[in-house]
Formats: C-alpha cells, sequence, structure tokens
C-alpha cells in the first residue's frame, strides 16, 4: 500500500518536472546564446546551428523550432500530470480540471462545427493549448513561437490541408464545381479566396504577437532611456538603475501576452473550426452516401 | 555620394512603414463599429452575452486582419528592405 503511494508520488515528481524543466532549460539556453548588445534589439529567432541537407539546401535549427519542441513536451507533462491516477469518479482536483477542460473543448466543437466532426475536439484543444502555451512563453521573457512567420504558417497550411481533405470527401468533380458557385466567371476570385484563407490566418496570429513583443521592447528600451535622463545625475548606482523599468512593461505584458495571446488561439481554433466545417458540403455528403447504400 | 544613396535608401523605407501603417485607419473604425453594435445588443438582450461577445471577437478579428497585412509590410520595410537594398546597391558599386 505504502509503496504504492510512493510511486504514485514519484511519478507525480517525474511529470510536474517534464512540465517545468523544459521552460528552465529554454530560459538557460536563451541567457547562455543571447549576444550582449544595448538599447533597442528587435531581431528575429536566433539560429542555433544549420544542418546540410541533400539537394544543395541547409535546415537551420533556430530558436522557434526549439521552443516551439519544448512547449510541446511541458504541455505533454501537464496533460499527463492531469490525467494521472484517473478514476471513474472524479474525486481529486486534477481530475475535476482534466474533466472541465474536456468538456469545454467538447461544448465549443459541438456548437460550432458540422455534427459529423464530433471528433475534432481532441485536434482544436492541441490547436488551442499549442498556441496559447507558445504564445505566453514571452511571459518567461523567451522568444515566443508565434512571433515567427513560419510557425504560424505551418498550422494555417495544416488546416488548409484539412479544409481541402474535407472538401474532396464528395469527390473531385463536386470539388471543381464548387469553384464556380455563384457564378462561373467567379472562379479565379474563388481561387484567389481559397489561398487566402491560410495566408490571412498565418498573417493574423503572426501580426498580432509580433506586434505586442515589438512595442514591449520599444516601450522597455524607451524607459530605461528616460529613467537613465532623469536619474542620470546621481552620482553611484542609482544613477545607472532603470527605475522606470519595475512594473510599467508588466502592465503592457498582461494585455500584448495574456490577453492577446490567447485571444489569438482562441481565434484561431474558432477559425479553424468555421472553415473546415463550412468547407464540408455535409448535405451532399449524406445524399451521395444514401445513393450508395442503396446501390449496394 | 554612396552616403547619400543609402540615406535616401533608408528615409525612403522608414517613409514608407509610416504610409503603410494608414491601414490602420479602417481596422479601427470597422472593429469601433462591431464593438458599438454589440455593446448595443447587449443592451437590448443581456441574457445573450456570451455569444455575442465571442462572435464580436472573431469579427474584430477577422476586420483587424487588413491592419495586419500593413504592419507586416512596415515590418518588413523596417528590418528586412534596407539591408537588402543596401546590399543590392553595395554589389552594382562594386
Amino acid at each position: 500500500m505504502l509503496n504504492e503511494k510512493r510511486k504514485f508520488l514519484v511519478i507525480d515528481v517525474l511529470l510536474i518536472a517534464m512540465m517545468v524543466v523544459p521552460l528552465v532549460f529554454a530560459m538557460v539556453l536563451k541567457v547562455l546564446t543571447t549576444p550582449e548588445s544595448d538599447g533597442v534589439n528587435i531581431t528575429g529567432a536566433l539560429i542555433y546551428f544549420t544542418i546540410d541537407m541533400p539537394f544543395n539546401t541547409s535546415l537551420p535549427i533556430t530558436e522557434t523550432q526549439v521552443n516551439s519542441w519544448l512547449v510541446i513536451i511541458s504541455i505533454t507533462g501537464l496533460c499527463l500530470y492531469l490525467t494521472h491516477g484517473i478514476k471513474e469518479k472524479a474525486d481529486t482536483k486534477r481530475q475535476l480540471a482534466a474533466e472541465w477542460i474536456v468538456e469545454k473543448c467538447d461544448g465549443l466543437v459541438g456548437e460550432n462545427m458540422d455534427k459529423f466532426f464530433s471528433n475534432f475536439a481532441p485536434f482544436i484543444a492541441a490547436v488551442l493549448g499549442l498556441s496559447a502555451f507558445s504564445s505566453l512563453m514571452s511571459l518567461l521573457g523567451l522568444f515566443a513561437p508565434t512571433s515567427d512567420i513560419n510557425t504560424t504558417a505551418g498550422w494555417a497550411i495544416l488546416v488548409f490541408i484539412l479544409i481541402t481533405y474535407y472538401k474532396f470527401k464528395c469527390g473531385l468533380p463536386h470539388y471543381l464545381k464548387s469553384f464556380g458557385e455563384p457564378v462561373k466567371l467567379l472562379a479565379p476570385i474563388n481561387i484567389i479566396s481559397e489561398f487566402a484563407t491560410p495566408v490571412s490566418m498565418a498573417f493574423r496570429h503572426y501580426g498580432n504577437v509580433l506586434s505586442g513583443s515589438v512595442i514591449s521592447v520599444l516601450v522597455a528600451a524607451g524607459l530605461q532611456g528616460l529613467s537613465s535622463m532623469i536619474l542620470g545625475k546621481i552620482p553611484g548606482f542609482l544613477g545607472d538603475f532603470p527605475l522606470l523599468q519595475i512594473g510599467i512593461p508588466a502592465v503592457l505584458s498582461i494585455y500584448f501576452d495574456v490577453f492577446s495571446g490567447c485571444l489569438q488561439a482562441y481565434i484561431f481554433a474558432m477559425l479553424t473550426m468555421m472553415y473546415v466545417s463550412d468547407g464540408f458540403p455535409a448535405e451532399d455528403y449524406e445524399k451521395r452516401r444514401n445513393k450508395q447504400r442503396k446501390a449496394a | 555620394m554612396l552616403e547619400l544613396a543609402i540615406g535616401i535608401i533608408l528615409g525612403a523605407c522608414a517613409l514608407g512603414a509610416g504610409v503603410a501603417m494608414i491601414a490602420g485607419i479602417g481596422p479601427g473604425i470597422g472593429e469601433g463599429s462591431a464593438v458599438a453594435s454589440a455593446c448595443e445588443a447587449i443592451g437590448r438582450q443581456p441574457e445573450c452575452r456570451g455569444s455575442v461577445t465571442s462572435t464580436m471577437l472573431m469579427g474584430c478579428a477577422v476586420a483587424e486582419t487588413t491592419g495586419l497585412y500593413a504592419l507586416v509590410i512596415a515590418i518588413l520595410l523596417i528590418f528586412v528592405a534596407p539591408n537588402r537594398l543596401v546590399d543590392i546597391l553595395l554589389t552594382a558599386v562594386a
């Protein structure tokens, strides 16, 4: 009995370590690799090293990739921690939290998508969690993976493939016919709008997160200059002390990192659901299946 | 002469970024009117506050897109274009 309890505790501690260690590792990596500079410093993701690939190309391993993998490991740890020791009847706080999350995601998908997509909740929850936690990484002073266009563009391309896959469910002729929807003359515009979907999704998420981080850096640098202007005449330690930088950037951080990051995650998930659900021709699919059943 | 050319490149990039961000007016007006309508709707029917708010946030996000296109172009003009153009200029001179 005691042995089992101890085992449970040990696994708990390991899972908490799985949540925390990647973030600590990312912070250590950031401190070790950031080149020293003063004043305003706005750059993209650092390139740690590049791997030579065939066909004369190279694969750069950047801060973005490393940080997103660390976020994935951390979220996996969180999920495993919440569902560790799960029972049929909820009696622990973490199980209640896990059930609450699952119920909310099921409800969100049920509200916004067709009945056909009732098994979409895990995917939507994964998009929401990954996007929100990636944006929240900037709270720790790390490079948020979502402030790199490559991350959001990757997700948007994934969503585009999903949309196209579900449009193909009624066969190629139906898919091609959907481009000439109101009038056949509008087909080029329909094709453009088809490709505008992933582009706008990628740019929306990227632009919101990036603009927040750029403004945060500018305000922090401005406050440093202001405090050195005011306190600079005092000799010694106090003269260099950036007094105004304490606290004031945190207010901006609450808006740009917490509110905007979570809102963009929500919007990305909502748009994914709406585009996939709208693109799927539910009635035609039903008709087609009934016809096939009759023929069989 | 080379300094003048580089100066013109930097100045034109900064001006272009500033002009591009005029597009921020549109989303501002659009989101303002969306939020105003949402407030009216909540005032009329306070019980659908939740669904009105989430629909409003969605609409705001879609209205914001054009402004964000301008933002991306401005960021490209500030952080990417000057280096590229100066490199092109220097290779052309050499």
